[in-house]
Order: C-alpha cells, then structure tokens, then sequence
C-alpha cells in the first residue's frame, strides 16, 4: 500500500448546486420569477409573505409559495388563508432548505401556471446562505427589533442575498431604531444593495417592494 | 449549525472520487474553505470524525486550508485581500466592491489514499 494524492478539485455541494441549477431553467422555461426570503425566526416573512400573497392575488397576478419550517405547519396555513397555493416543507430538525426539498415539493404543481414562486427559508441567518435554491433574488429580512448590526454579525448571509427588507417599520421610533446606520452596515457587507423599508402590519412600504417584484420579474423574464 | 450535512456531503464527494481511482481508503482530506462559504472550520473538525464512521474515511484528518475573501478593487484595478467580512471596501483606498474573486469555496482540493 502507497499513499498517493488525488486530485478531486470539486465543490463539496456539487449535488446541491446541480440541482439547484437544473431547478433554475425549469423555472426560466416555464416562466416562474423565484424568491428566497431569509432571515432570523421572528424577523416577519410570514407576515411579509401574507400582505405580498393578498395584494398580488388581488391584482390577479400567478403566485405561489413554498414555505420550510423544522416541525409545524402553521406558517403554511397562514400563507394559505390568502388563497394562493401553499405547501409546507417540514425539515425535522434540518436548519435550511436545499434545492431537492424544492424538487419534490414542486410535484402536482403546473409551473406555467405560476409567475411568483415564493420561498420561506427556515428562520436562520447562518446554514441557508450556503444552499442555493434556484432562486432568481435572494432576500435578507431585519427587522427593527433586532438591532442595526445585525448584517455586521451575520456577513455572508447578507453578503449573500441580492435585496434586503427592513420589516416593522411601524414601530421603528419605539424600538429606537437608526435607520441610517441599519443601512450602513447593509451596505459595509454588501455595497449598493437594494433596500425597501416596509410594515406589513400598515402596508406602508409595499408598493415600492411590489413594484420591484414586478419590475425585476419583468428584466429577468421579459 | 449545518456541519455535519456538509461533512456527509465531502464523505460522499470523497467516497466517490477515491473508489473511481479504485482507492481501499484515504487518510487524509484537503478542504479549501472561503471564509464566505458559511461553513466553520472548529465545526466541520468536530462533525467529521463522527461523519466519517463506518466509511473509507474514519480515522483520516481533515486538513483545513482558510482561504480570506479576495475582492476585485476597480480603483486601484488590482485583488485585494479583505482584513475581515464585515466591510467590503478596498483596504488601499476605501472605494466599496462587491466583486468577490475568493472568498466563497467550499471544495475539495485533494485526498491522500492508499492505493493498492
């Protein structure tokens, strides 16, 4: 016996990137603009996804969403009361989605028949940001309450993401929240990223962020 | 804490790659880490000796090379190396970049096997 070296030069997620990859021009060809929402538990994507949901649904637009929790289905019945379709993604224990939980879940849905496929990472700021799903945008969420340095203690999950959301804005003033340095430290970990600044809660701030989900689907989709 | 998922996915790749090469074991793994991978290297050291069990890699060692962010500086026109990832700003001039050139791997490199 000789010990020898091996050259293998591979990504340890290869099997992950390829299908996340082969996900990815699924959704090109039948036209579906994909979105992965991350952020700590507790930051607001449910809430976020419930006023997005309503408000395209009524506009009549295609939506959908795909929501991962690691035990309950609650987040999916919430989602679900807007009347777009639903499906939970229960983990068991798992910390994050990856793109064959997304594969399988996909099943009995008509993907031409979506425009808006939403999906609901587990809440966590570290362990999704490795996993790409074959997302189009990626979305960290803050929310006010949990203090403005959070992009400077979680780096490469922002670094990670192409926009961020400040969620409950509504009650900025009484968490003392500064803005201006929330958005510098987005910024510091991620130079020239986009921001939108909404309350769920009030709606305030929607219109801009849904203008954005139509204006980007639109250049990535045409 | 994702480790041990990602220690199941470099036992598989290495697995893999040493029984193509007709490999009867490998002693050791040589990773290449980004400091943005979002992988800790105290972590993937703690999973692997229990992701390992039972395969052709229990007892070998995980060998660990760090790699810092590189960011592309348009400024200067030159890579830069990043102190830390808290601030992706050239390090010469101040100017901000996102164009990370390093950074991000999470690969293996080589493996050291017995061969027959």
């Amino acid at each position: 016996m000789t010990p020898r070296i091996l050259e293998v030069r591979k990504k340890v997620l290869n099997k992950n990137d390829e299908l996340a990859r082969g996900l990815r021009e699924r959704f090109h060809q039948a036209g579906v603009f994909t979105l992965n929402l991350v952020s700590s538990p507790g930051t607001g994507k449910t809430a976020l996804l419930q006023k997005t949901l309503a408000t395209m649904l009524a506009q009549g637009e295609k939506v959908a969403a795909l929501v991962g929790d690691l035990e309950t289905d609650n987040d999916a019945r919430r989602l679900a009361e807007s009347g777009a379709p639903v499906k939970q993604i229960q983990t068991h224990g798992c910390c994050h989605l990856e793109a064959n939980m997304i594969a399988s879940h996909l099943e009995g849905w008509d993907l031409n028949h979506i425009d808006y496929l939403f999906i609901e990472n587990v809440g966590n700021l570290v362990c999704p940001a490795s996993y790409d799903l074959g997302e189009d945008i990626r979305v960290a969420l803050l929310s006010v309450t949990e203090g403005e340095d959070k992009p400077l203690k979680y780096p490469t999950m922002f670094h990670s993401s192409d926009v961020a959301v400040i969620t409950k804005m509504d009650i900025a003033e009484a968490c003392d929240f500064n803005r201006e340095t929330a958005v510098a430290n987005i910024h510091s970990v991620r130079p020239e990223m986009r921001i939108f600044e909404v309350s769920a809660k009030k709606g305030t701030g929607m219109d801009a962020w849904l203008d954005y989900l139509t204006a980007a689907r639109k250049s990535a989709r045409g | 804490m994702h480790e041990l998922s990602i220690v199941q996915s470099i036992v598989e790749t290495a697995v893999d790659a040493a029984t193509q090469a007709s490999a009867s074991r490998v002693s050791k793994v040589y990773l290449r880490l980004g400091v943005l991978s979002g992988a800790v290297k105290e972590s993937l050291q703690f999973c692997y000796s229990i992701g390992t069990l039972d395969t052709i890699l229990e007892g070998s060692s995980l060998e660990i090379e760090e790699l810092p962010v590189k960011i592309y500086c348009a400024k200067c026109r030159e890579v830069r190396e990043l102190p830390d990832i808290q601030r992706f700003r050239c390090p010469v001039c101040n100017t901000p970049s996102g164009d990370v050139r390093q950074g991000k791997e999470l690969e293996i490199g080589s493996l050291e096997v017995d061969l027959p």
